[in-house]
């Protein structure tokens, strides 16, 4: 990052080619302005989606990281954005308990009619990450979890 | 080392407007393993394509990286190009800096870093690309066509004529659809069944089109060239190998019911036909209404029956078939005009609605063809008519414009100046859309020659008063308040998606849009297909259309539908599963959850024991290339071919190491 501008996060985007990828497109073809945060990798479905991929984006550096796929019933396979719901799910805890803030990791389904809800996706993700600084995955310690004691609390649903 | 070349297109002004392409194409230079880059104006025209193919024989290319717009524009397009020049098409990777960069972002120095960085990363990703094979698989010169309306039948008999095979499926007993509501079409004022009747016969006799009425879609698997498809063949308690059509039956029965048919202002009976000129001429037993299943008594239309057709044991059956193609032309529904509680629909017998009117204006109709008060049946001197319910407001209903109910409005009025001349016609309408052709003629000659005033404005309310109507709204031209007695109001409720559309769309794996209606996978270059190879839309499904354009794009799905089938074989993305044999334990994790049924169970012999294992296996055949199992393998042995973790890792690290310089 040059050192005389303003900090702009780096978000991840892991996207269904069949739905949140044309989603993003669409936004374009609309000309739906966002931040320009977003650094997207296509996906043939969000059950190719290893959770590795999500890990490994944090530990390269990125400041958030949004997974998306088809609404649920939406799935070009059929099923496959369940068996992604459910790898993701249990990842969020996991990054939790790693003390990375639940706002870094998204998981949301966009269609490939949404490039409004694209573009507000990654719009209310950066103005989440924002606030949160740069991730430093090696000065996450301990120390840092037991301190966000909030963290600790149960999750809610996906959206 | 892969020898990479960079194509930075400009787009014209749509990505270097917001994108310095010269300095990123400099810049991707230094990448390593990048040993050619430029930048070009447009690189997906000849000159463009051209540039990318001599470039490889110039610098020995091995792998291209193009930065444009979405693959989804031009990933073929790319891919050609670079195979005319010797190379895989899998050595082509594409940035997208238009839709995903230039287009969405205004900051030119962080949209110039972010497309650098995309570049960066499909040059890593491209570098680790092996070479692939499209599969070929055989296609079933077979199409499903799904909906009997005119979209429908139009697809069914332009297919057919080509000389395929088609199954017509409809959900009612008889195909024909709306069209077969209308009794005039505008602007022309053709008569909508002469018109449509021959065209339905022509379904009926085609030695090609096998229709299945009273029928709808189970269940759909596979893909294009394979669909199977399972279709229930509702129980219509008429054998129809033996009905003569005869309507004794109907003569008969005792019971009767509203009429779907006439839009809820008629009656049929328990066992019927819904119109005379059904195709197929056999009547239904509705059971929920018929004596003889809802009491266990009756049988008078099996004893009259001359042809002994009537079966009451009749049960639903399952037929499966597989497709090669399939089209989809369900149409839609109309907006429940009740919602409207200021117009009083449902509450008063004299405000109707346009489909009601339709219905009542045709003289096979359920008054003859008589324009009556409903409330006491005598003819109305005034008739207002108001436009755009639930069309064009957010509030109660769509935003969307449903297109047709202007030029129907117009007719409306026509007819019935035609009907009773001495009647007095208003319409309310918001802004006149007469689009198409001799449309704007139309409306004129129905002010000018047939009296109607237009008044702009919406309807406030609607209240009784003496036996009339009053309608009172605003004019929004003269600034005024009106009131206007009626004896009859007329709504025009717009089109809707069908209510049951989202299931269908399920079945068949395709897309619908915010409201519901079913998304083409372009709005202008690809209007007729779906984002589901082999699958393409019709008719009001899609949006709201007049007559012309569903028949237009009928002919188009068919057209395209047809372009499929007639090919000996299709080939497809080789993007499928690969087990590294020496890799796989064996636990089949990935056989769990794989859709498609396509993890094998094969035994091989352990190279360093020499004992025998049991491993996956990957059909190609069947598999879809989900990559689900990639992603469940705890050995990491299977890999998704064109999507393998090294790529994807790669891109990724690609992303997120040009941030660290």
């Amino acid at each position: 990052m040059k050192e005389n501008r303003e900090w702009t996060p780096r978000i991840l985007c892991l996207l269904c080619r069949w739905c949140a990828y044309a989603g993003a497109d669409l936004a374009g073809i609309s000309r739906i302005h966002y931040p320009p945060t977003p650094r997207v990798i296509r996906f043939p479905c969000s059950a190719r989606m290893d959770p590795y991929f999500v890990i490994k984006g944090f530990r390269e550096g990125f400041d958030g990281v949004l997974v998306a796929g088809c609404h649920p019933g939406d799935c070009h396979y059929s099923k496959g954005n369940y068996y992604a719901r459910r790898r993701f799910m249990l990842l969020k805890d996991l990054l939790l308990f790693a003390g990375i803030e639940p706002e870094r990791l998204q998981i949301r389904w966009i269609s490939a009619a949404e490039g409004k809800k694209f573009a507000q996706v990654i719009s209310e993700m950066t103005e989440k990450i924002l606030p949160l600084g740069p991730l430093k995955i090696k000065e996450i310690s301990l120390k840092r979890i037991l301190e966000k004691e909030e963290l600790w609390q149960p999750l809610a649903g996906s959206e | 080392m892969p020898r990479v070349g960079v194509f930075v297109c400009w787009c014209g002004v749509n990505i270097a407007k917001t994108v310095d392409v010269e300095q990123v194409a400099q810049k991707a230079s230094t990448l390593p393993g990048v040993v050619y880059s430029t930048s070009y104006r447009y690189m997906c025209s000849d000159p463009g394509q051209e540039l990318i193919r001599n470039a490889i024989s110039e610098h020995k290319l091995d792998r291209v990286v193009v930065a444009s717009c979405s693959p989804a524009m031009h990933e073929t397009t790319f891919q050609r190009a670079v195979s005319e020049a010797g190379l895989n098409p899998y050595f082509m990777e594409m940035a997208n800096i238009r839709e995903q960069d230039s287009w969405v972002h205004e900051d030119r120095e962080l949209a110039t870093e972010k497309a650098f960085e995309l570049i960066a990363a499909a040059v890593e990703r491209v570098k680790r690309a092996q070479p692939l094979e499209p599969l070929e698989f055989s296609v079933e010169k077979k199409a499903l066509v799904i909906g009997g309306g005119i979209a429908g039948i139009q697809a069914a008999l332009d297919i057919a004529e080509a000389g395929f095979q088609v199954y017509l499926v409809e959900k009612s007993p008889s195909i024909g659809g709306r069209m077969a509501q209308f009794d005039k079409t505008f602007p022309t004022l053709d008569c909508a069944m002469c018109i449509l009747s021959p065209k339905m016969v022509d379904c009926y006799r085609h030695p090609n089109i096998k229709i299945l009425s009273y029928s709808e879609v189970e269940e759909v698997k596979g893909f294009v060239g394979n669909f199977e498809v399972t279709i229930k063949k509702k129980a219509r308690s008429v054998n129809e190998d033996l009905c003569t059509g005869c309507g004794l039956c109907i003569e008969r029965c005792p019971t009767k019911a509203t009429s779907e048919f006439d839009e809820g202002i008629g009656e049929r009976k328990a066992i019927y036909i819904p119109f005379p000129q059904a195709v197929p001429l056999v009547p239904v037993i509705d059971r929920e209404v018929c004596l003889w299943f809802t009491k266990g008594r009756c049988g008078l239309c099996q004893r009259v029956c001359p042809a002994k057709a009537i079966d009451y044991s009749q049960q639903d059956t399952y037929i499966k078939e597989k497709f090669g193609t399939i089209i989809v032309a369900t149409g839609a529904d109309i907006f429940d005009a009740s919602v409207y509680g200021e117009y009083g629909y449902g509450q008063h017998p004299d405000i109707i609605t346009s489909a009601q009117l339709e219905r009542m204006i045709n003289s096979s109709g359920p008054t003859k063809g008589e324009i009556i008060r409903p409330s006491n049946g005598k003819h109305p001197e005034s008739v207002v008519f108001i436009q755009c319910v639930g069309s064009r407001d957010e509030q109660k209903g769509y935003p969307y414009c449903s297109r047709v109910c202007c030029m129907y409005t117009a007719k409306h009025a026509l007819l019935l100046k035609e009907h009773l001349p001495n009647v007095k016609t208003y319409i309310f309408y918001i802004d006149i859309r007469a689009f198409g052709k001799g449309y704007e003629e139309f409306v004129r000659r129905v002010q000018d020659e047939f009296g109607a005033i237009y008044i702009r404005g919406r309807v406030g309310r609607i209240y009784p008063e003496n036996g009339k109507l009053i309608v009172q709204g605003t004019d929004t031209l003269l600034g005024q308040q009106v009131k206007v007695e009626a004896d009859l109001v007329v709504l025009a409720a717009a089109l809707v998606p069908r209510k049951d559309v989202k299931d269908l769309a399920r079945k068949l794996n395709i897309s619908t849009d915010e409201y519901g209606w079913l998304m083409e996978a372009h709005p202008k270059l690809r209007p007729v297909e779906t984002m589901t190879k082999g699958i393409f839309l019709a008719g009001t499904c899609q949006f709201p259309k007049d007559i012309p354009d569903s028949v237009a794009q009928a002919s188009a799905a068919a057209s395209k539908a047809i372009a499929i089938m007639q090919q000996e074989s299709l080939f497809s993305e080789p993007v499928v599963a690969r087990v590294n044999k020496n890799k796989c334990v064996g636990c089949f994790s990935c056989k769990e959850v794989c859709p498609y049924s396509a993890i094998e169970e094969e035994t091989v012999l352990e190279q360093t024991s020499g004992l025998e294992k049991k491993i996956a296996k990957v059909n190609p055949g069947l598999c879809q290339g989900c990559g689900n199992c990639a992603s469940a393998c705890r050995s990491q042995a299977i890999d998704l071919l064109g999507f393998t973790s090294e790529q994807l890792i790669a891109q990724l690290e690609g992303l997120a190491k040009v941030e660290r310089e």
